[in-house]
C-alpha cells in the first residue's frame, strides 16, 4: 500500500498531533518502509486462527463495592497548569 | 574500610547486620561514586541524594533499636524513569513530563519502599521506553561504564549502566519486547523478565500494555531472587496481575543443580548473530551439558514475523495508551486559543520524534480500514508464535538463545537505524508469549560485554534461577567487573 503524505496529515489529525511540513515528509517514509515490511505477515494463513489478546487466560474479578480513601483533590490538580474551582481548566472547545 | 562498591545486596546485608558498616556509609559511598561517573555516563535523570541520606539515617535507627529488617534494608536502588515515585519526578525521560512529580507511587515502587530499599534516583530511558539504545531520550544518551564509546541499550539503558557502573546495587527495569534483558546484556549485569502477570504494572508507564513487565537488574541470581520476593505476587490495582503467579520464595530455587533438565537451542536464532557471540552460547551450552543438563538445537519457526507483530502489537497499544498526555491534567503544555489546537501542538512538541512515529504507526494500523489487514492479523500471528512456543515446552524445560547478536554498538549511529530496531528479534518472542526471561552475562567480546538468554514456561520461574545459578556457581563468565576499565 502507497503511503501519501496527505495520509500522514491525516492521521496526525486523528492522533491531534501536529506535524512540521519536514517531519511529515520524513514520516511517510517511514511508515511505508514499516509496511513493506509488516506485509511479511500476509504470507500467514490465519483464515481459522484466534487472536491473541491477552496472554493469559483471563476471568472477571469483582470486588466489593466499598468506598476507599483516594488521591484528594490537591493531589489531583498539582500537576495541571489551570485549575478553576475544583476544575481542570481548558480554553474555548467551541 | 574496603570499597562497598560491586558488592551484591547479600553481601552487603551481612556486613550491615554484622554492623560492620552502616546504610548511611553505604548510601554515602554510592552517592560518590554517582558524582565521579555521572558526568561520563549519565545513567540517572534524578538523583534523590537528600532523601536516600535521610532514608539511611533512619534505617540505622531501626537497626540500632533491634528491629527486624527486611532483607533490602538500606541497599541502594535505581528505578527506571517510566516507573512512579510519589513526590519524586517521574519524567519518561519525555519534554512531555520533564517537571512531572506524581502523586502516588508505582506498587513496585511503595513495597520497595516498604522493604526498605533506598531509592538513590530515576534511570534514564528512551522517551516512553520506545528505543533500542537510550539515545532517544530527552536527556541525552546514556553511555556504556564498560566502553564510553558504546551504548548501553535500550530502552532501559541508564538504570542497566547504574548498576554495572556501581551506582547502585540493584534496579529496576521494564521489559515491552527485550527492554531491560537487552541493556542488561549490553552493560554486563543480569536482567529478568517475570511472566506477564506476575509483577505489577500499577503506576508504570509501559507503551505496550499486554506486553510489558517490570522486572530486577541485578549482579547475581541471589539478589535477582529477592528482589523478586519484594516486587512479585498478586495486586489489586492491576487487572493483569495474577493471583496464581504468586510463586513463594525465590530463594528456595536457587538450586546449584542442572542434571536432567533439556534444553533447546532454537537454530533460527543464530542467524546474524557475531560467530563470537556464538562461540559464547556454545560454551554455556557445553557447560550446562558438563553439569548434567542436555542441550540440542530445535527449530522455532516465524523468527520474522515475530519483530512485524510486535511492532504492530506495541505501536497500537503504545499510541491508545499516549493518548492521555494532553496537556491539560498533568505534563507539558503549549497554550493555544481553542482546545483542539492546545492538545495538538502540545502533543506535537511534547514528544519527540521516536514517538511521534509509533503514535503515527499505531493510529494508522488502528484505523477502520486498517485494522484487519495490520491489527487483528498480528493479533493472529501472536496465537501462532506462541502454539509453536508452547508446543517446544512440551518437550524442552527453557530455551537457550543469545541475548543480543551483536555486543553494544558505538553511540551516535542513528538510534532509528533497522538494525537498533532488529535487536528484539532476540528478545520479543518471550513478550509475546508472555513468558519468563533471564539474559545471563556471559564475558566478553571485543571489550563489550555478551548476555546469553533463557526462556522458560510460563509460571516456571524456578527452571530459570536454577540454571542461572547454577551457571553462577560453577563458572566465573556471570560476574563482570569494570577492572578499571571504561568509566572506572
Amino acid at each position: 500500500m502507497k503511503i501519501r503524505e496527505s495520509d500522514i496529515t491525516k492521521i496526525a489529525n486523528i492522533a491531534k498531533m501536529e506535524l512540521s511540513a519536514e517531519e511529515s515528509k520524513d514520516l511517510t517514509q517511514s511508515l511505508q518502509e514499516i509496511l513493506v515490511h509488516m506485509d511479511v505477515l500476509n504470507q500467514v494463513e490465519t483464515k481459522n486462527v484466534d487472536p491473541t489478546i491477552d496472554v493469559l487466560p483471563l476471568k472477571n474479578v469483582y470486588r466489593e463495592d466499598k468506598v476507599k480513601e483516594g488521591l484528594t483533590k490537591e493531589q489531583v490538580f498539582a500537576n495541571a497548569s489551570e485549575v478553576e474551582n475544583n476544575c481542570f481548566k481548558v480554553p474555548r472547545i467551541i | 574500610m574496603s570499597s562497598l562498591l560491586g558488592l551484591t545486596a547479600h553481601e552487603l546485608q551481612e556486613l550491615l547486620k554484622k554492623k560492620e558498616i552502616s546504610s548511611e556509609d553505604l548510601i554515602k559511598e554510592h552517592l560518590s561514586q554517582i558524582k565521579k561517573v555521572e558526568g561520563a555516563l549519565n545513567a540517572f535523570v534524578t538523583v534523590t541524594e537528600k532523601k536516600a541520606l535521610q532514608e539511611a539515617q533512619k534505617i540505622d535507627e531501626k537497626r540500632c533499636r533491634g528491629e527486624e529488617l527486611s532483607s533490602l534494608a538500606g541497599i541502594p536502588m535505581a528505578l527506571s524513569d517510566n516507573i512512579l515515585t510519589a513526590g519524586v519526578k517521574t519524567t519518561c525521560s519525555s519534554r512531555m513530563l520533564a517537571n512531572f512529580v506524581p502523586p502516588y507511587s508505582a506498587t513496585v515502587a511503595e513495597k520497595l519502599q516498604s522493604a526498605d530499599a533506598v531509592l538513590l534516583g530515576k534511570g534514564n530511558l528512551d522517551e516512553f521506553g520506545l528505543g533500542a539504545t537510550t539515545e532517544n531520550s530527552y536527556f541525552g544518551a546514556t553511555h556504556n561504564p564498560h566502553d564510553l564509546k558504546a551504548v548501553s541499550g535500550g530502552a532501559c539503558g541508564g538504570v542497566s549502566a547504574a548498576v554495572a557502573a556501581e551506582e547502585a546495587v540493584f534496579a529496576l527495569g521494564t521489559d515491552t519486547g527485550g527492554d531491560l534483558r537487552q541493556p542488561a546484556s549490553f552493560c554486563g549485569v543480569i536482567g529478568f523478565k517475570p511472566t506477564f502477570g506476575a509483577v505489577s504494572r500499577y503506576g508504570v508507564v509501559t507503551g505496550a500494555s499486554s506486553l510489558g513487565q517490570v522486572g530486577p537488574l541485578t549482579r547475581d541470581m541471589t539478589d535477582c531472587a529477592w528482589v523478586m520476593n519484594a516486587i512479585s505476587g498478586y495486586d489489586p490495582h492491576d487487572s493483569l496481575s495474577v493471583a496464581s503467579a504468586d510463586k513463594g520464595d525465590y530463594t528456595s530455587f536457587l538450586v546449584n543443580d542442572v542434571k536432567g533438565l533439556k534444553i533447546g537451542i532454537p537454530q533460527e536464532y543464530l542467524q546474524g548473530v557475531d560467530p563470537e557471540i556464538i562461540a559464547q552460547l556454545r560454551e554455556t551450552a557445553a557447560k550446562l551439558v558438563e553439569l548434567g543438563a542436555s542441550c540440542e538445537e530445535v527449530s522455532l519457526p516465524y523468527r520474522e514475523l515475530a519483530l512485524s507483530t510486535y511492532q504492530i502489537i506495541s505501536a497500537a497499544e503504545g499510541s491508545s495508551n499516549l493518548a492521555c498526555f494532553d496537556g491539560v491534567r498533568y505534563g507539558f503544555k503549549v497554550e493555544a486559543e481553542d482546545l483542539d489546537t492546545l492538545y495538538k501542538k502540545t502533543r506535537g512538541q511534547g514528544f519527540g520524534p521516536e514517538v511521534k512515529k509509533s503514535i503515527i504507526l499505531g493510529t494508522y494500523v488502528l484505523s477502520s480500514e486498517q485494522y484487519e489487514v495490520y491489527y487483528l492479523k498480528a493479533l493472529k500471528v501472536r496465537t501462532l508464535l506462541k502454539a509453536a512456543m508452547e508446543k517446544l515446552f512440551q518437550n524442552y524445560d527453557c530455551l537457550l538463545l543469545p541475548s543480543t547478536p551483536t555486543v553494544a554498538s558505538n553511540l551516535g549511529d542513528n538510534p532509528a537505524r533497522a538494525e537498533a530496531r532488529d535487536l528484539k528479534i532476540w528478545t520479543c518472542p518471550a513478550n509475546l508469549a508472555g513468558i519468563p526471561a533471564l539474559s545471563l552475562p556471559w564475558g566478553m567480546v571485543k571489550g563489550r560485554p555478551v548476555g546469553i538468554q533463557f526462556m522458560g514456561k510460563a509460571f516456571a520461574e524456578e527452571t530459570l534461577f536454577r540454571i542461572g545459578f547454577t551457571l553462577e556457581q560453577n563458572t566465573n563468565q556471570t560476574r563482570l567487573s569494570l577492572n578499571g576499565k571504561g568509566v572506572c
